[in-house]
């Protein structure tokens, strides 16, 4: 039957997404990129939408909510997917809220004063049926979608606007979006990048080798040398794994060195971030922050006999705190750490924080 | 003293060294009568060339400066009346420089009649200084007054790639001294056109004959390993030096007519650029140089060849063991008060002072953990980690971009140094300063330790002006059988740049340990001027 079909082919899709998400970000490098798992993501939940087999809003984010859990499961450290399925509970209300008639102001934050006048929790239940709620949901889900596509020439249509003549940039490992960010400036501009190389992935090997074929003068350092070299840089321009939403980075390990001398020089530091990134989460300083991938990267088995008395570590990532970064530069223009707090309420509903 | 006339700077400073060391087969007699007649000699070939105005003030000179002459040999035993004296006289109104190395840079600017009055009145002091007993009080006196004469120091050749005029001389010294030259290879970074950079894969022993007579086989070995990282480290250079000059010496015959003190040093030089164009010297070998050539310098001429070998091996031998050796104990005394038990103690790179104290610290039972962080390309902190866990004891292994993440476990840093600058500043490793820096924002106490003979006079403030650049294809790593910057030479816009130190400022370290005590980094100056005195 083509019903059982399309469901068959569906919950195929979403287990072999989740089985490329286990494989994917191993620290490697992910083989897909934020951008792409992003969009991959909302793709799946569209198609679910479009597929299950629900009558109200409240079924729908349901369903949601539990290939959600599953997917944030498969891969914890790759927010985006636990952001995207954040945005489209968040359309599917805001959809719901529409249908209803209901103005947008009455579904914002529950404040104090509604609290009191209320007399307790809203009774949103999200039961009624609507007709058309399908298809605007899926239409809103489409405009995400190419809001996706979007974000990387958004943030590089801002570069000239931050990037003058004869400068020294530093960045550090390997972002799309920052190569994207400075091969745009270099149209009109000539500056200097410099590039840390990331051990052990040593992933800024290949920034570097990007951005010099586009004929931006590039320099390759190692990690040590991050410091010595700071006096001369004008800029740090990096690119980060999620935006926490305290205002603060979980970037690729060293950023925290580059962080901190950049404010020992008093360097501005940019960090270039689509709003997808953006995730609810507050660093915490538990094991769930940190990620680690095999220590052979470190200490190779070559090493034989120190190996079995020497503990290891290989980690993926690094926290830095909001008071290190100067401003961050999304698809939706410049913001100051301070106000990342009032765009996730924007994004997010609060009562989804926590899948 | 000759007296040659010409204000060349070189030639005429190579008449003075030679005039010092035969002034002492001159009586002063003799010394006048070569001066007049060196003049009059000037004077018939000026009159050839005919230059008017030149010419009338050369012959004011002359006689206005005689008659102080005759007066300042008199009071020879005060020198510092006698440069007075001398320029007053002269009618050019040219800040008068006291020191005894013309600086190039000046020279074209000072007018022929300054530069006489200036080799005047060096040679007033010279001559004053010979005197004995007036020599140190001579220098002493002079020493106060003058900090308003600046001491013009010579800048070193390896800090000046990117002047034309400095290379080419150097180029005429190593020719001079059978010596091939090195030469750069790859693409430099802009801000490091300063610096050499040479490629491991181009040893300068391919460039010698064989056999080569100029250079001992043992300089050659040492060199070879120096430019190959087989000797690596402040203390292990120092060390291969000093025993590869005791072997120089060892097989050293002085030549007929010739003395050993000045022979030998003569000897040396060439060496020593030979080494320096393998590796650029370090601060800890510059400072043993300079002991020995003071030793060698020292030696009575009476004494007999077999006699003043044995009194240089052992002079050498103790340097070793006071500087290096027994410095190592003492340092390690002090820090091991410093280790409590349950300490975990973060250290970086290997170094053998700091793997020596912590090995101590294990001997005399302390429990404590370390850390070793360690980074690319030169991953020297494996090598650390060998030594340590062979002692047994517990190590932790991580590469310096980990370092946030480890810092917050860790209790105490240990950084070794390759020198202390006199402004207080810390030479070391590249990474050094990064850790510092991480260490202090964590309110994680960070301990320097060094020995005194590292201590250099030198002022630095950031990591660019003076440094050394290594082999920049070290940096190129395959993973996953593919290496990506393959073929960086072919893109022109990509340069690779791999340093070799940094400097940490002293704000960033809360305690130096030397073999004299713990000191703060800034009385580093205080430790220098005492060690100047006492030598």
């Amino acid at each position: 039957m083509p019903g059982a079909d399309k469901e068959a082919d569906l919950t195929e899709r979403i287990e072999a997404f989740l089985a490329d998400l286990k494989r994917g970000g191993c620290g490697t490098g992910p083989i897909r990129g934020s951008g792409e798992t992003a969009r991959e993501t909302t793709a799946l939940l569209r198609k679910v939408t479009a597929q299950a087999r629900w009558s109200s809003a409240g079924d729908l984010m349901e369903i949601i909510r539990k290939e959600g859990r599953r997917m944030t499961a498969a891969q914890p450290s790759e927010t985006t997917v636990g952001n995207m399925v954040l945005r489209v509970l968040k359309i599917i209300r805001e959809e719901y809220a529409r249908s209803r008639g209901s103005s947008e102001e009455t579904d914002q934050q529950e404040s104090l004063h509604k609290l009191l006048t209320s007399g307790g929790l809203s009774e949103e239940n999200f039961r009624q049926h609507f007709v058309h709620l399908k298809a605007n949901v899926i239409e809103a889900i489409n405009e995400l979608l190419t809001e996706l596509d979007g974000t990387t020439d958004n943030i590089a249509m801002q570069a000239l606007e931050h990037i003058h003549s004869n400068e020294v940039i530093m960045t550090v490992g390997r972002s799309r979006t920052v190569e994207a960010f400075l091969k745009d400036a270099a149209r009109k501009r000539k500056f200097h990048v410099i590039v840390a190389e990331c051990a052990p992935f040593c992933q800024g090997h290949e920034m570097a080798t990007n951005l010099s074929k586009t004929g931006i003068e590039t320099t390759v350092i190692a990690d040590a040398a991050i410091f010595a070299v700071m006096s001369r840089v004008n800029k740090v321009i990096i690119g980060t794994q999620t935006v926490l939403a305290n205002g603060g980075l979980r970037a690729v390990n060293g950023t925290h060195t580059v962080a901190l001398a950049a404010r020992h020089h008093s360097t501005p530091l940019i960090v270039c971030a689509p709003m997808f990134k953006l995730s609810p989460q507050f660093p915490n300083e538990e094991d769930t922050f940190h990620k680690f991938v095999s220590p052979h990267e470190v200490l190779p088995f070559t090493e034989g006999e120190i190996l079995s008395k020497v503990n290891v570590h290989c980690p993926v990532f690094d926290y830095v705190p909001p008071e290190l970064i100067t401003l961050f530069i999304s698809n939706i223009g410049g913001n100051a750490p301070s106000y990342i707090y009032r765009l996730m309420s924007e994004l997010y509903h609060p009562e989804d924080h926590d899948l | 003293m000759a007296d040659c006339g010409e204000p060349d700077g070189p030639d005429n400073k190579d008449n003075i060294t030679r005039s010092k060391n035969e002034g002492k087969e001159l009586t002063k007699e003799e010394k006048q009568r070569l001066r007049k007649q060196k003049k009059q000699q000037k004077k018939q070939k000026e009159r050839k060339d005919e230059k008017g105005p030149s010419e009338t003030e050369k012959e004011k000179t002359p006689v206005s400066l005689l008659p102080p002459r005759p007066v300042a040999t008199q009071k020879a035993p005060s020198a510092l009346p006698a440069p007075a004296s001398a320029p007053i006289p002269v009618p050019a109104s040219a800040p008068f420089h006291s020191s005894p190395t013309p600086s190039p840079a000046d020279k074209p600017a000072k007018s022929k009649a300054e530069l006489k009055a200036e080799r005047r009145a060096r040679q007033e002091t010279d001559r004053a200084s010979k005197q004995p007993g007036s020599s140190s009080s001579s220098i002493k006196t002079k020493a106060p007054l003058s900090e308003l004469n600046p001491v013009v120091k010579r800048l070193p050749e390896h800090v000046q790639v990117d002047d034309p005029a400095v290379v080419k001389r150097l180029a005429k010294k190593l020719e001079r001294q059978q010596i091939p030259l090195r030469s750069d290879y790859g693409y430099k970074v802009s801000l490091f056109s300063h610096l050499h950079q040479y490629s491991r894969k181009a040893p300068l022993t391919q460039q010698l004959s064989i056999p080569s007579t100029v250079i001992h086989p043992s300089i050659v070995r040492l060199g070879l390993q120096y430019s190959q990282g087989i000797v690596a480290g402040s203390n292990a250079r120092s060390v291969a030096l000093l025993h590869a000059f005791k072997q120089v010496i060892r097989d050293y015959t002085t030549p007929p007519n010739e003395e050993l003190s000045r022979d030998l040093v003569n000897k040396l030089k060439p060496y020593i650029s030979f080494l320096n164009q393998c590796r650029p010297l370090s601060a800890s070998m510059g400072n043993a140089i300079k002991y020995i050539k003071k030793e060698i310098s020292n030696i009575p001429s009476q004494c007999k060849e077999e006699e003043a070998k044995t009194k240089l091996l052992q002079c050498i031998d103790r340097y070793i063991e006071e500087k290096i050796v027994l410095a190592a104990k003492a340092i390690s005394k002090y820090a091991i008060e410093k280790i409590s038990d349950g300490d975990i103690i973060l250290v970086y790179g290997c170094s053998s002072l700091v793997n020596h104290i912590l090995c101590e610290a294990f001997e005399k039972s302390r429990k404590f953990r370390v850390i070793v962080v360690d980074s690319r390309p030169r991953l020297e902190g494996r090598e650390a980690l060998r030594r340590l866990v062979q002692r047994g004891i517990s190590c932790t292994y991580v590469l310096i971009s980990a370092l946030s993440y480890i810092l917050p476990e860790v209790s105490k840093v240990f950084l070794g140094a390759h020198a202390l600058l006199a402004n207080g500043y810390v030479m070391s490793r590249v990474g050094t300063s990064q850790i510092a820096l991480v260490a202090r924002t964590f309110n994680v106490p960070v301990l320097v330790c060094c020995e005194t003979y590292k201590f250099c006079e030198r002022v630095q403030t950031d990591s660019f002006v003076s440094n050394e650049l290594d082999d920049p294809d070290d940096l190129m790593v395959t993973r996953k059988g593919k290496t990506q910057l393959e073929n960086w030479q072919d893109v022109s816009s990509l340069g690779l740049l791999n340093l070799v130190y940094d400097v940490t400022p002293p704000d960033f370290v809360d305690l130096v340990i030397t073999d004299l005590g713990m000191i703060p980094c800034t009385s580093v100056p205080v430790v220098l001027r005492v060690k100047n005195l006492d030598q």
